[in-house]
């Protein structure tokens, strides 16, 4: 057995079903995010490429990737967000090397 | 409501058909699809073509040997004087390759009709044709031109190796003969996605087009035409063997828009194929769905309330934005 199987992302929907109220009310919100405003929907596409990537959601990185590609991007543009989110998530790791620096210094003479 | 879904028509042994989760008579639902004038005929005036690009609802290539005589020509030139057609819109395979093609713009520009011709660009670098810049500019055609993406990698892909580079050098003689600048000399280009996606949203991907050939070419143009892939002919193929057929369709009905019918080219046009049968549309007419007529007893009258024949593959011009041969029909 998969975890993950592709026809599951069109039984999104079915998550409502013990709660629907709070399930419009997500869907509502997902889809007014992804509205033209002061971002296009291109660069929402390429934002939520890239989140969908740092989160490994294989139904978001396929669901963006193609928005993306409707939207009117190529793969260069989004190889770059991919990119910047993932060098995010990398040095947000680093980052804590500061912990491991801090923790050393702090037992050693 | 004039349907075909339940005809056999084939293609390698398959259905010509794409398969659909639903029916599109089903879904226009009480709409009714009738034509409402006749003001463009759109000639296809053959299948050969010196490109054999993969999305190409006409199978054109230059294998081809289906080449509209002059005689069709001649009814054609008729029909639209004796109706006083306001648009005459050319189309192929490459329609520069057909001997009779100056011929028909000629004769047709004595009529005063606005002339269309669908350019595949690179046509242009064939023998005897590196004059089209010019011959079009006397005639003040407009012209369509294909150019799928801004960038070499898309457009090689889906319309051969080397046609980014030709189509751009292509693009450069027509500007420098005034199309795409003089306000007479009109030059649109169509972009079709590279695969099984919906294309754009038409401003948007303009103003990306009008940026990147500016900057990186010094090239302009007019408008852009956002087209989208139509799930029959060559381009099935493509969607049947990339496993993409059933989530291409699924696509389409999803992005099914009512808004779009009222705009839908087959209401005000009449295709005619190289051997003079007419259709409702060049779709139609790939898939052999005739009307009674045909371009030797065409009366427009009785042509302009006529019911449209459908499929499955008309989700192709109604999803999202819609899609016709001038772009975009509505509002997504």
């Amino acid at each position: 057995m998969s975890y993950y199987n592709e026809e599951d992302l069109g039984r999104f929907g079915e998550v409502a079903k013990y709660k629907p109220e709070l399930f419009e009310k997500f869907l509502a919100w997902y889809q007014a995010c992804q509205e033209e405003g002061a971002l296009s929907k291109r660069e929402k596409a390429l934002i939520g490429l890239a989140v969908a990537v740092t989160v490994q959601c294989p139904y978001c990185i396929e669901a963006f990737t193609n928005s993306c590609l409707e939207n009117g991007s190529n793969m260069e543009q989004m190889t770059e967000s991919m990119h910047l989110a993932s060098a995010i998530r990398g040095g947000a790791s680093l980052i804590h090397g500061i912990q491991s620096h801090n923790a050393h210094d702090k037992v050693s003479m | 409501m004039t349907s075909i879904a339940t005809v056999q028509i084939t293609r390698n042994g398959k259905p010509a058909l794409p398969n659909s989760p639903n029916n599109f008579a089903e879904k226009l639902g009480d709409a009714k699809l009738f034509a409402v004038s006749v003001n463009t005929l759109q000639v296809n005036v053959g299948k050969l073509c010196n490109q054999a690009c993969k999305h190409c609802h006409v199978d054109a290539s230059p294998t081809r040997t289906e080449i509209m005589p002059r005689e069709v020509v001649d009814a054609c030139v008729r029909a639209i004087r004796d109706f006083k057609i306001p648009i005459l819109d050319i189309t192929g395979g490459a329609p520069e390759m057909i001997p009779n093609f100056r011929y028909f713009v000629t004769e047709a520009r004595k009529l005063n009709t606005k002339i269309i011709v669908r350019h595949n660009l690179t046509v242009m670098f064939e023998n005897n044709q590196t004059d089209l810049p010019e011959f079009f500019a006397e005639n003040e055609v407009e012209i369509v031109c294909s150019l799928p993406y801004f960038l070499q990698t898309q457009t090689d892909a889906q319309r051969g190796k080397g046609v980014f580079d030709k189509s751009i050098e292509a693009l450069k003689r027509l500007n420098a003969v005034g199309y795409g600048i003089d306000e007479k000399l009109v030059l649109n280009l169509v972009y079709n996605p590279v695969g099984a996606f919906l294309p754009p949203e038409q401003s948007a991907i303009e103003a990306d087009f009008k940026r990147e050939l500016k900057a990186r070419y010094n090239i302009s143009f007019n408008n852009l035409f956002t087209i989208t892939n139509m799930p029959i002919a060559r381009y099935l193929d493509w969607l049947r063997r990339s496993g993409n057929e059933e989530s291409y369709m699924q696509k389409l009905v999803s992005a099914f828009n009512p808004a779009t019918i009222s705009g839908l080219m087959c209401k005000n046009l009449i295709s005619v194929d190289w051997r003079g049968n007419l259709f409702d549309c060049d779709f139609n007419q790939m898939l052999e769905l005739k009307l009674p007529q045909t371009i030797y007893d065409f009366d427009a009258e009785k042509l302009k309330n006529r019911q449209i024949i459908t499929a499955n593959h008309c989700f192709g011009c109604a999803a999202g934005s819609g899609s016709s041969c001038g772009g975009a029909v509505a509002e997504s």
